[in-house]
């Protein structure tokens, strides 16, 4: 099972200390979380696309790309790429290169965007939102998958004898995650393709992001990819994390309050019905272990929010530290009881063997 | 047959007025339905009671258990009376805030009976100038009549008091909409997905 953090890189006010940081110190920040994670034993880092404030992470090929010349280990994911509104040829070929300088650690995760504006800004239709998906990634992954790509559709100039390049390393594309909170064409799609499908259950509580992650594991059976257990699921989850409990819910209650929480439910609430949780490892152990009910089954990938909404710098990296303790005790917790044919989530076959490699000189050590 | 009518009232005193006219608008159709042979059964929807779920879904997207079955109630009822209080020359907020939160396409084809309560007689065209553009916009078939109460009609007796005489031909009205339509199909999304094949062949 994979674990990492994930954001989306918003510039927000720290409610406690008033302070904003600026757009440059919150683009090295982001870098050094990256760095962070992988240092302290972190699989995946994985970082969102917004193309307005308060968020600097427009151009996530050039972060990313930064990032993975600065780690060696860590797996590189989007939170989300934005796969109405960008063109696919453009995705394919800045995330091809990455993956050459990344040496095959880079996996994408498409999603929609939650923003109207955006669409207009890059001359689509907000309404067409589910359309675009399903036609823009087709596209991608025949430019992945086929060097001479003839093509015509409802979105974009059609094309004729077009080669995306570099052509994707080792000729294996990007394997792809799907993210939705409640589209069912979204679980669909993943399902279809049998790609992985991602829900951020961090926004929807448990028997909402159950029904849909069930459908894209029934689906995913129905398209002949394995049994529904062997679907690829990947789940999120809100963290703030203090060695006291109380100290973490008390920390954390004004900037949930300042934030896109507020105004709704209460922090208690949200954290029982919602993938937040403000606590000790203990409780962060014990809450993440039930989210195999919200995946309907073991499942593959866990991540985790520990920046933004104002959280102050040094807090996020506390956290990060935090949370390279705790994720040794959630990999043993996972590892028990889980069914032999729940596969991993796929890599690059140049991983895959690096994953071996690590996996016995670990079993040496013990 | 069997018929359902859902009755959404937003009224937040106890006794509430609101929900006096909801039950007498309820009663009446009930008769009517029974007339056509109708076995009818009639779910109350109390907003207030959903008013913190209601704040709660705007702002994370997602209905609480009940508010959830409210919704549910509406959605399959083959009618539905709505009523609200006339607050600030308009519907109530929590009653907009009830049918700004349920899915945009619950109501439509329904046959849908429009009712406010006031202070006095005045601002009766509350039904005419907010209530019936709202239910337009969610493409329900509102009826013809719709009936307001002022307070002083209360206080007024016999069954040939215009308030008693409007509320029977709204009911008829509903009553008769409702028996020329099949009871709402409510496909399910999660269960009933649409076959990728259709998606990618534009819908």
């Amino acid at each position: 099972m994979q674990f990492g953090i994930f954001g989306v890189g918003d510039v927000a006010r720290d409610p406690v200390s008033g302070r904003t940081p600026t757009e440059h110190s919150r683009i090295r920040a982001i870098v050094e979380y990256a760095k962070l994670a992988e240092d302290v034993g972190l699989d995946v880092f994985a970082l969102g696309e917004h193309h307005n404030p308060p968020f600097v992470p427009s151009s996530p090929t050039t972060l990313l790309g930064y990032i993975a010349a600065r780690t060696e280990r860590i797996l590189l994911s989007t939170s989300t790429t934005l796969i109405t509104t960008n063109d696919p040829v453009k995705i394919a070929e800045d995330y091809a290169t990455l993956q050459h300088l990344a040496g095959g650690r880079v996996d994408l995760m498409m999603g929609r965007g939650n923003t109207g504006p955006v669409y207009p800004w890059f001359g689509k239709d907000i309404r067409d939102g589910i359309a675009l998906a399903v036609e823009n990634y087709a596209l991608l992954r025949r430019l992945w998958r086929e060097d001479v790509v003839d093509w015509e559709g409802k979105f974009r100039t059609p094309l004729q004898g077009f080669t995306a390049t570099p052509r994707p390393l080792d000729g294996v594309p990007p394997f792809v995650w799907h993210a939705s909170i409640r589209s069912p064409e979204i679980a669909e799609q993943a399902a279809y393709y049998g790609d992985g499908f991602f829900h951020n259950n961090l926004f929807w509580p448990k028997d909402h992001v159950r029904r849909l992650v069930e459908l894209y594991r029934n689906r995913f059976e129905h398209y002949g990819h394995g049994a529904a257990d062997e679907g690829i699921v990947g789940l999120a989850a809100h963290l703030f994390i203090r060695p006291n409990s109380q100290d973490a819910v008390r920390e954390f209650r004004p900037y949930f309050a300042h934030s896109l929480y507020g105004g709704g439910p209460s922090l208690e609430e949200t954290m029982a019905q919602t993938a937040v949780i403000a606590g000790s490892p203990q409780e962060v152990v014990e809450r993440v272990l039930t989210y195999r009910d919200h995946a309907a089954g073991d499942y593959q990938r866990q991540l985790f929010v520990v920046d933004g909404i104002g959280v102050p710098h040094k807090t996020v990296l506390e956290q990060i530290e935090l949370l390279g303790e705790v994720v040794p005790v959630l990999r043993e917790e996972f590892a028990k009881d889980r069914p032999a044919q729940v596969p991993d989530a796929p890599v690059h076959p140049r991983l895959g063997a690096a994953d071996e490699e690590r996996a016995t000189s670990e079993e040496g050590r013990r | 047959m069997k018929r359902s009518l859902a009755v959404v009232s937003a009224g937040l005193r106890l006794p509430s007025s609101t929900r006096m006219l909801a039950d007498r608008l309820a009663e009446a159709a009930r008769r009517e339905l029974e007339g056509q042979g109708a076995q009818v059964d009639v779910d109350a929807v109390e907003v207030a009671e959903h008013g913190q779920d209601l704040v709660g879904h705007l702002t994370t997207g997602y209905p609480s258990d009940g508010l959830r079955r409210a919704f549910e109630t509406v959605t399959r009822a083959d009618g539905l009376i709505a009523v609200t209080p006339t607050f600030t020359a308009s519907y109530s907020g929590l009653f907009k805030m009830f049918f700004d939160c349920i899915e945009d396409t619950a109501l439509v084809g329904k046959p849908v009976l429009i009712a406010a309560t006031g202070g006095t007689g005045r601002h009766s065209l509350v039904l005419e100038h907010a209530l019936r553009p709202m239910f337009a916009y969610l493409r329900a078939v509102v009826v013809p009549t719709a009936v307001f109460a002022a307070t002083e009609e209360w206080g007024s007796g016999g069954s040939e008091e215009p308030l008693v005489r409007r509320i029977g031909r709204a009911a008829g009205e509903l009553a008769v909409e409702v028996g020329r339509r099949e009871s709402p199909e409510v496909p399910d999304p999660y269960s009933d997905p649409v076959p990728f094949e259709r998606l990618l062949d534009g819908g």
